[in-house]
């Protein structure tokens, strides 16, 4: 026994030692891809992993890659755990990664500071650390298209434009983590700013799926609208419990984490009226989703669900991957090589143009608002709509609702600066 | 043959007495210390990328091992099973956070051996139920202990600082002129550090738990009333176990984040984590310091390994892999808890026994 546990070892660690990975070869473009399809939060992040996926390997059966070079994508499992996290994260960024998404705020958070020292860019869309938005103070870091602040804050002018904010009492009910604690700061500022009365409902990560006594409060404060910073099963938890009180459904706002088909599905018939943030299009009517079902999903290179392709999730993995492919395609223009370096993807990242006439030209016409890469701004210009649940699909409500960039800006600000204040060695840049 | 103690005559008390009294356990010990402290800052491990093996296995190893040296002392040698390890190395983090923002120019090594100290408070604080519950009950006040924690992670901002973010992020700092946390660290200096911990720490729980200290532990853990009818205090005995266990998660969870993560949550502590570390105790041998050793090994890099493996060999999806290591990583502990209750380190033992009568049978 002890004999073969000692010849099987040996033979383990040989074959090991044998195939250090190959050298990278000429033209490819090599993406890590953060993914969690496993753990408590799998059901958002299987959809999402699939779209990211799919519109790149997409590029690759449809136009032979970016730029002529391939796309080379590498899954990590991270199961949404920080320490996973740094585990992917050594195992890949040797291989030459360009970008790192990292599908977490925690893994997101600790990243941060090892993007300028290892010269790899952190796209963290639409989650991580708000104020890593300012791009004069996190060069290497990008939030595109929008940071919660700017998301809370269209919400907020949404409910002005259907029926006015003065007066009114919004209730905020969030998961009591860093994520949901995110923007209480803005609404705490804004109430009195604007004239409404605030009143909160943390739910623990723990209670996520027991919330009656949320909800009974909900009910003594009796709130004109509700507003949802949840994830995971927190949702479809809420939505019932608000159901159960008879809290009219339309006026209960999610956050694009809180509002995906896997979070209303369950809920079906209960929910509809449901409002929910987006900032990526739903649905398969785009060409460039329809190439996706042509080139990846029926050649059975998805690992998705053919019915789920064109969901909230799926799409906004989608966008994820458009952002990164542009951005790898105006680095190339902007170096004349075909395979980048982390270095060259920043720039990258601060150059490129996804106008309307660009999103056309992808078959992306209408999937959301314009974005340009900048260096000062690197959280980019909101574009966030509205959709509301039907009973069986999201439909979009409305046209993306502008940010108000002149409260958000000066948080943001104050929270970059607050971020370096204890880190003197901290490495900003100037924008010219 | 190998391992013979025959001819190894001990002439004195003090050598009688001395941590490795066969000859060949010094050598084995030196060779092993050689590795860790010559070979691996610079080469890292074979067949794996450097920075790789450094961040993702060798430095979380080590610190996992403190971990698990800490929560032994509780449960191995003490018999106070205790599911609160996660929250008590989140004290630690969290108080070297505190420490080390307050005073921002003191040695980083001062404060993370300080900040055991609170660590260390808590869990004695947490402690108290001990003396009058045992068992199951006792599993269930330290678990409360763990949720207590949680909360007070994310409640109280004034122990992050009032960060928006909600987590702790890692200043840089420096030793002599090294930087040894932040992004910037060396993996090699980051790893000499955690490892310099791991071995003070060793060696002081050695001589704990084979002194006056552990003999009482142990004692208690044996039979209570048996201990108590011969002199030895449950009160101070209990407590002083709780607080020398809470002091070694408490310097590894602040050496976990400082110097391993970088930045952290109140999801690197939760009570998923606390568990983990149980595993690496029961599975390295319950009331064993080397079994320490190889537990936090063994149950870190199972997982890496086999996924490694997977994708380089048979070229399986690592996600297929992460589920198949969760799936194999249960499957062992039940077989090892039928098969070897003591664990990896009764194994080494048995080995031993073997080595030393080879080629003979008996």
């Amino acid at each position: 026994m002890l004999k073969k546990l000692i010849t099987g070892a040996l033979t383990a660690a040989v074959a090991i030692t044998a195939s250090i990975n190959a050298a990278q070869a000429e033209d490819e473009l090599f993406i890590p891809m953060l993914s969690y399809r496993t753990g408590p939060f799998a059901g958002g992040g299987i959809p999402f992993a699939n779209g990211f996926h799919d519109y790149l390997e997409m590029l690759n059966a449809r136009d032979g890659g970016i730029g002529g070079a391939k796309v080379v994508l590498e899954e990590c499992e991270t199961a949404y755990n920080a320490q996973k996290g740094v585990e992917c994260y050594e195992a890949t960024k040797g291989k030459g990664a360009l970008v790192y998404n990292p599908l977490s705020t925690g893994i997101t958070l600790q990243l941060i500071p090892k993007a300028p020292v290892d010269e790899i860019p952190v796209l963290s869309m639409g989650y991580g650390l708000s104020a890593a938005g300012v791009g004069e103070t996190f060069p290497w870091t990008f939030t595109y298209p929008t940071s919660y602040w700017s998301q809370m804050s269209s919400i907020l002018k949404y409910i002005d434009q259907n029926g006015g904010l003065k007066g009114k009492k919004i209730g905020f009910i969030y998961l009591d983590a860093g994520y949901g604690r995110e923007p209480i700061p803005l609404l705490e500022q804004l109430a009195p700013e604007m004239g409404f009365e605030l009143a909160m409902f943390p739910v623990a990560g723990k209670e996520m799926q027991a919330q009656s006594a949320q909800w009974l409060n909900v009910r003594k404060e009796r709130p004109d609208w509700m507003i949802m910073w949840g994830w995971g099963a927190m949702n479809a938890t809420a939505i019932k419990e608000a159901a159960k009180i008879r809290f009219p459904m339309d006026r209960f706002i999610g956050n694009w984490w809180s509002s995906a088909h896997a979070d209303l599905v369950p809920v079906g018939e209960t929910g509809k009226g449901y409002i929910g943030a987006n900032f990526s299009g739903i649905g398969t009517d785009f060409p460039a989703i329809q190439d996706i079902i042509k080139y990846v999903v029926e050649a059975g290179n998805s690992q998705a669900d053919p019915s789920t392709v064109g969901n909230v999730l799926y799409n906004r993995g989608v966008y994820n991957a458009v952002i990164v492919a542009e951005a790898i395609s105006a680095a190339q223009k902007m170096t004349g090589k075909k395979s980048i370096s982390g270095a060259d993807m920043r720039m990258g990242l601060e150059n490129f143009v996804l106008d309307q006439a660009r999103l056309g030209e992808l078959g992306l016409a209408g999937f959301t608002g314009d974005l340009k890469g900048d260096c000062v701004d690197h959280e980019g210009g909101g574009s966030v709509f509205f959709q509301q649940w039907n009973g069986s699909d999201f439909v979009k409500i409305s046209d993306p609702i502008a940010p108000m960039a002149d409260v958000v800006k000066p948080l943001l600000e104050e929270a970059a600066a607050a971020y370096k204040a204890d880190k003197p060695e901290w490495q900003g840049q100037t924008c010219g | 043959m190998f391992y013979r103690e025959a001819g190894q005559f001990k002439t004195s008390y003090k050598q009688y007495m001395q941590a490795f009294p066969i000859r060949e356990d010094r050598i084995g010990i030196a060779i092993w210390l050689a590795i860790a402290l010559f070979y691996v800052p610079f080469f890292g491990l074979p067949g794996l990328e450097y920075t790789f093996a450094m961040n993702a296995i060798m430095i979380p190893v080590v610190i996992f091992t403190i971990t698990a040296i800490g929560l032994n002392i509780l449960v191995g040698f003490t018999g106070q099973i205790s599911l609160g390890t996660g929250a008590f190395m989140g004290v630690g983090a969290y108080a070297c956070y505190k420490l080390t923002t307050y005073f921002p120019d003191v040695n980083i090594i001062i404060i993370i051996l300080a900040s055991g100290f609170v660590s260390a408070a808590v869990g004695a604080m947490f402690g108290l139920p001990s003396l009058r519950i045992k068992g199951f009950y006792l599993v269930v006040a330290t678990l409360a202990a763990q949720f207590f924690l949680e909360w007070c992670f994310i409640r109280v901002e004034w122990l992050y600082n009032y960060n928006p973010s909600g987590a702790i992020e890692v200043p840089q700092r420096e030793v002599f002129g090294l930087i040894v946390t932040g992004a910037a660290a060396e993996p090699a200096t980051r790893y000499l550090m955690v490892l310099g911990f791991l071995i003070l720490l060793t060696i002081i729980a050695g001589n704990l738990v084979r002194g006056r200290v552990g003999r009482g532990w142990m004692m208690i853990r044996d039979m209570d009333i048996a201990a108590e009818l011969i002199g030895v205090r449950p009160l101070r005995t209990k407590l002083s176990a709780f607080a020398v266990s809470s002091y070694y998660c408490g310097v590894s969870g602040a050496l976990m984040v400082f110097v391993w993560l970088g930045a952290a949550e109140v999801e690197s502590f939760d009570v998923n984590h606390s568990f983990l570390y149980l595993f690496m105790v029961i599975f390295g041998g319950l009331g064993s310091i080397t079994g320490s050793y190889m537990g936090a090994a063994f149950i870190w890099t199972f997982p890496i390994l086999m996924k490694e493996m997977g994708k380089r060999l048979f070229d399986i999806d690592p996600i297929i892999m992460e589920n198949v290591s969760l799936v194999a990583i249960g499957a062992l502990i039940v077989f090892i808890l039928i098969k070897e209750p003591h664990g990896l380190a009764r194994l080494w033992q048995l080995v031993k026994q073997k080595l030393r009568i080879w080629p003979f049978a008996h």
